[in-house]
């Protein structure tokens, strides 16, 4: 199969130092330092960035050395943590910004859904919207006229075409933009997310629509997600970002596994190692321990977990109306269950977790301090990694069957 | 490998002066589209929807005839003040529309830009394009009163030359987009400009002569006004119309000159910045 994108050592340099100026003022600034022999006040922005840093400390890669290929009709999965640097490849593969070195190689017609519905305007009607949101995105008046009826009926709004999309319920809005990207016809197709809108029958059908469009048509489709199993279910590559390097490439089932296994490695723990800012509450630090108060974060079904938090403050507490909420996630970031709690003063907040409930695997936690319905002061995601091994537990005969991920609360019954 | 290095497009970080007219054209739709979005945007929610177009003008017209020619007494030549204030109006908002607008398109298109490429240089000429059809529907109304005066004897005198005022607005049309272009260009770095602008357009308004004969500036800022492109503009175009002021083809091929150095510096601003404005808006 021949390649259609090639991608040789290429880096996206990133420069703290201007992002935070802009401003004449701060120019006038460097400049008369400059002027009287100083040191440029702005140029210690860099330092706060602990990611892959260049020799000069104003500078970041967000990206660095990164070479692959990709061949005619893949589905190429890109996994990575937060800024690892998967925006910014699409970023730079889309055109939306240009790469610091290095070269992208493509051969045929690139669209990006880096978000549904790009250039959508409420006061439009949907008929409107479906040109001019094709057109954005590359596609020629009569293409779109060629199919704008099998656009209409994959979102299934064609009573509501000549109506202006303000007054379109989110998912029947959410549900048109995907179809005129589905219905793009480009030879590359870039995706980023996008599965994470609209209703799961919805999601269903734009999954189904991806594959359809990779195998029968023969395109090459980049597709960037955190939920590892539509990287699993979907692709037939993937890529592991990480610090702005390729730390692996090969099929979706090697390199989710050993994602997934570093990800425990450095895990169990969250440390905040930035400035809260002025919030009225923030995490301080959270960690998991066993019943002997050990940090751990590998743990035995039947053992019971301890998570602990540290939690900052700036609050008077005559009257706190903050909550903590926790979330368990399993390794596709899928909630698995939530626990709120009042936050109080000078507490050190235990949560625990009882053994023989989570089925084996990994999981984290997303967690937050909220004021219910109102407001999100502090909120983390995918921290506090840890993982679970069965210990002998009746389904464990099983292997790797996906028996689902908590433990039931059940009986059986044998009336004769 | 043996493979055929027949690749249709490399990206890459050079950063070469490229300005590929082709894929402008394969855009065309597009522009058309924006300009399309432009008005519903505008229009759709208000109650007198385009009939603004209209009250705009006027009302502008009305305040500078009670202002500057019943209060301060400034000269029309002894031209009717409505046609002689709305001609100068007409054009001059032409003008000021398509600088302010395109001087803020970076920041008002983030979101589309941010997410899609298409040629940049798009959403300012739709902008320039919006502007002219704007322009258009004003003019119209300039057209009407102007033939009420028309046959009205002895009020004012048109000149044959009346053929070249297409090529006035596409002059107008043209400088504004420049200088638009290079602020907007600036702005992406220094966003205190965007600051500058509107009260900066009131300024260049008072230095060109919208509100006043040529005949009639100031002699202390009198080199300024002569040196001001849009002036032999604005002049040209009231004396073909209305008889007021003169045309003079030195002047306007002066405007003409600075017109095409300030749009070829814009698109070359615009060019460099376009590919990098992402990463510092």
């Amino acid at each position: 199969m021949e390649s259609v994108i090639k991608i040789e050592e290429l880096g996206k340099l990133y420069q703290l130092g201007t992002i935070g100026t802009g401003t004449l003022s701060r120019d006038m600034e460097k400049w008369w330092a400059r002027m009287r022999g100083k040191e440029d006040p702005f140029l210690k922005l860099g330092e706060i960035n602990d990611r892959t840093k260049s020799q000069n400390e104003n500078f970041v890669w967000a990206l660095k050395d990164v070479s692959f290929e990709v061949k005619k009709g893949e589905v190429l999965g890109i996994i990575g943590r937060n800024g690892a640097g998967k925006s910014t490849l699409l970023k730079l593969l889309s055109k939306v910004t240009k790469p610091s070195v290095g070269r992208i190689k493509v051969k045929g017609k690139i669209a990006s859904l880096l978000e549904v519905g790009t250039g959508f305007h409420p006061e439009l009607t949907g008929r409107e919207n479906v040109f001019l949101n094709g057109a954005i995105m590359g596609m020629a008046r009569f293409e779109i006229q060629s199919k704008f009826d099998q656009i209409i009926e994959f979102a299934g709004v064609e009573r509501y075409i000549d109506t202006p999309v303000k007054r379109y319920s989110s998912g029947m809005y959410v549900r048109l933009a995907f179809a005129v990207a589905a219905f793009l016809e480009p030879e590359i197709l870039i995706i980023d997310e996008v599965l994470a809108v609209g209703d799961a029958e919805f999601q269903k059908r734009c999954l189904g629509r991806i594959k359809e469009v990779s195998e029968s048509d023969g395109r090459t489709i980049l597709f960037v997600s955190h939920n590892l199993g539509s990287i699993h279910t979907l692709c037939t590559k993937a890529l592991w970002l990480d610090k702005g390097t390729v730390k692996q490439i090969g099929t979706p089932g090697e390199v989710i596994k050993s994602y997934n296994q570093t990800t425990i490695e450095n895990a169990g723990e969250f440390v905040r190692d930035k400035d809260p800012g002025n919030k009225p509450l923030w995490f301080e630090r959270i960690y998991i321990t066993d019943w002997k108060n050990e940090k751990k974060s590998i743990f035995l079904h039947d053992e019971d977990i301890f998570i602990h938090y540290e939690i900052g403050n700036n609050l008077s507490w005559s009257d706190n109306p903050y909550n903590l909420f926790c979330t368990i996630l399993d390794e596709n970031g899928q909630r698995i269950f939530s626990a709120e709690s009042e936050v109080l003063k000078d507490n050190k907040t235990v949560l625990k977790i009882k053994g023989n409930m989570l089925v084996r695997g990994n999981y984290s936690l997303e967690t937050f301090i909220h004021k219910p319905m109102v407001v999100q002061v502090d909120k983390l995601k995918e921290v506090c990694l840890f993982n679970i091994v069965d210990n002998g537990s009746a389904l464990n005969i099983h292997g790797d069957y996906d028996y689902g991920r908590v433990f039931g609360n059940f009986e059986w019954k044998y009336d004769n | 490998m043996k493979e055929r290095e027949d690749w249709t497009e490399i990206i890459e970080a050079k950063s070469s002066f490229d300005f590929d007219l082709g894929e402008l054209f394969r855009h065309r739709d597009l522009l058309f589209l924006f300009v399309k979005r432009d008005f519903a945007a505008t229009y759709k929610q208000t109650v007198l929807g385009p009939a603004w177009f209209f009250i705009q003008p006027l009302l502008t017209t009305i305040v500078f005839t009670i202002i500057f020619g019943k209060i301060a007494g400034i000269s029309t030549e002894g031209y009717p003040k409505i046609i002689f204030y709305l001609s100068g109006i007409v054009l001059w908002s032409y003008f000021a529309e398509c600088l302010t607008r395109t001087s803020t398109v970076f920041k008002d298109n983030e979101s589309i830009l941010g997410k899609v490429y298409f040629p940049r240089i798009i959403m300012p000429l739709s902008i320039v394009a919006s502007s002219l059809v704007k322009f258009g529907i004003q003019f119209l109304l300039f057209l009407i009163i102007w033939t009420y005066y028309f046959f009205k004897a002895n009020t004012i005198h048109p000149s044959a030359y009346l053929l070249i005022s297409p090529f006035l607005i596409l002059l107008m049309g043209a400088l504004g987009l420049g200088a638009g272009l290079i602020i907007s260009a600036l702005t992406t770095r220094y966003r205190d400009l965007v600051f500058v602008i509107t009260f900066g357009v009131q300024l260049l308004m008072f230095i060109t002569p919208v509100i006043y004969p040529l005949s009639a500036a100031n002699s202390n800022f009198k080199l300024l006004i002569y040196l001001n492109p849009i002036t032999p503009i604005i002049e040209t175009f009231r004396y073909v119309f209305i008889g007021a002021g003169n045309m003079n083809l030195l002047n306007l091929g002066y405007s003409l000159l600075v017109t095409l150095l300030i749009l070829i510096l814009g698109i070359f601003l615009f060019n460099r910045v376009e590919k990098n404005f992402m990463d510092s808006i």
